[in-house]
């Protein structure tokens, strides 16, 4: 066997060996996929329940809460970034990153001092790379994250929150993270978790909006023990509800943007062995039509030569 | 008789829903049974067990460790970071869990573990 195919031989094994491995790795994401959508579903009873008690309390009552009223001049805002632990999802943890960087620019720019906040080894590793100064990170939940994970994340943002800026607090809190829109699309996005901007709660919001408009006022609660002390309660849980539903469908996205990547790494692996393949077999018949060639010419020369002597 | 529609909710999952004819929760000032046609009422929850009667005469009884309850237009949620249902609750954890609490003096585990076993007592 010629040297050249021994050569194109062992290239396609070794493509071949890559690909189990993609194949294998796109498969294992597109079942987490499945389990981390139905995490999301699970979750967002929770959220929307809590961000309707949060918009009553905030409508029905002329409470005034440090969370829920903005600061005159804000100075300081807290920028809580959600990337992976774990590579080969593509761009995932750089886009997101790429949007928080933006966020900072934007906040920069209105004269904000800004915290960083990181979740997941990337982005913590693209921080401490560059010499950044991250005030506080976790990593090693991204793919599969738990209630008690946003409880951890969210402590520090909250006791933050309720610190003067004077004494190293934030006036904002801005969370980065992945928005699962469908299997194909996974959009970062920015969003300003507090204060409190009504407009931004959503649907539930929206909703109240519309009834106050047909004139039906909100109904007036009452409060359990107090409406501060109800909102005291609340704003905490409403911000780990909010984180923890942003890291789940940051697993989401990071699954799908996964099996995105390793798809196109599987398909490049067949094109590669299919090419390989071809110039493989070119160079197995080079070599027997020169074998062939070889033997002609041997056997002809032979013909001459006895030729010669009769 | 009246009915009320609950939603009983934990942090990750959908835990009980139903319509009922009384709630009782445990607020911070003591407490709250909640009928059809309450006014509307939005409440810090202590950690204790939840009674919920249902419509059909049944009895529901869940572990819930802090949270809130809302009642508006005969809709009532009840969110809680943690809630168990009594019948999902394993007495002889808790039991022992009560008891590693009390040695390591944890007092948070502690109130959880009783919290649990109420519901589970309660339920019998």
């Amino acid at each position: 066997m010629g040297a050249q195919i021994r050569v194109y031989k062992r290239r396609i094994r070794s493509v071949s060996a890559t690909k189990k491995i993609t194949k294998a790795m796109e498969m294992i994401a597109a079942s987490r996929i499945v389990k981390a959508q139905r995490q999301v579903a699970a979750s967002s009873p929770y959220a929307d329940e809590l961000t309707r008690a949060v918009t009553a309390v905030a409508t029905g009552s002329n409470t005034k809460h440090p969370l829920t009223t903005e600061a005159e001049n804000p100075t300081r805002a807290a920028v809580l970034l959600i990337t992976s632990d774990r590579g080969l999802a593509g761009g995932y943890s750089s886009n997101a990153i790429k949007a928080a960087d933006r966020l900072t620019e934007r906040l920069r720019a209105e004269g904000k001092e800004v915290d960083a906040f990181v979740v997941g080894r990337k982005g913590l590793a693209y921080y401490s790379f560059r010499n950044r100064t991250v005030a506080d990170s976790w990593t090693g939940f991204s793919d599969s994250p738990q209630y008690a994970h946003a409880k951890d994340v969210a402590a520090p943002l909250i006791s933050a929150l309720q610190t003067d800026t004077a004494e190293g607090g934030v006036d904002e809190l801005h969370i980065v993270f992945t928005e699962f829109v469908s299997m194909m699309t996974q959009t970062p996005v920015g969003r300003r978790l507090l204060p409190l901007s009504l407009e931004d709660a959503g649907a539930v919001a929206e909703e109240a909006a519309v009834e106050r408009k047909k004139g039906e006022a909100l109904p007036l609660f009452e409060f359990e023990p107090s409406a501060e002390g109800v909102l005291d309660a609340l704003l905490p849980r409403y911000v780990e509800s909010r984180i923890y539903n942003a890291m789940l469908q940051a697993a989401a996205s990071e699954h799908a943007a996964r099996r995105r990547a390793m798809k196109s790494a599987t398909d490049n692996a067949e094109d590669l062995i299919k090419s390989l393949t071809r110039l493989a077999n070119a160079a197995r018949q080079a070599d027997i039509t020169q074998e062939i060639s070889e033997i002609v010419g041997g056997a002809s020369a032979l013909a001459d030569a006895n030729a010669g002597s009769d | 008789m009246a009915e009320l529609h609950v939603e009983l909710v934990a942090a990750d999952r959908n835990v009980w829903s139903g319509e009922a004819t009384l709630v009782v929760a445990r607020t911070m000032s003591g407490d709250i049974g909640i009928m059809a046609n309450h006014e509307p009422l939005l409440g810090v929850l202590h950690s204790g067990p939840v009674t919920i009667r249902t419509s059909d005469g049944g009895t529901v009884v869940a572990a819930v460790h802090g949270g809130f309850i809302s009642f508006a237009d005969n809709k009532l949620s009840i969110l809680a970071e943690i809630a168990e249902l009594a019948d999902e609750i394993d007495v002889d954890r808790a039991e022992r869990a009560l008891q590693r609490s009390k040695s390591e003096a944890d007092a948070g585990a502690e109130r959880r573990a009783e919290v649990r076993l109420a519901a589970a007592a309660g339920a019998r």
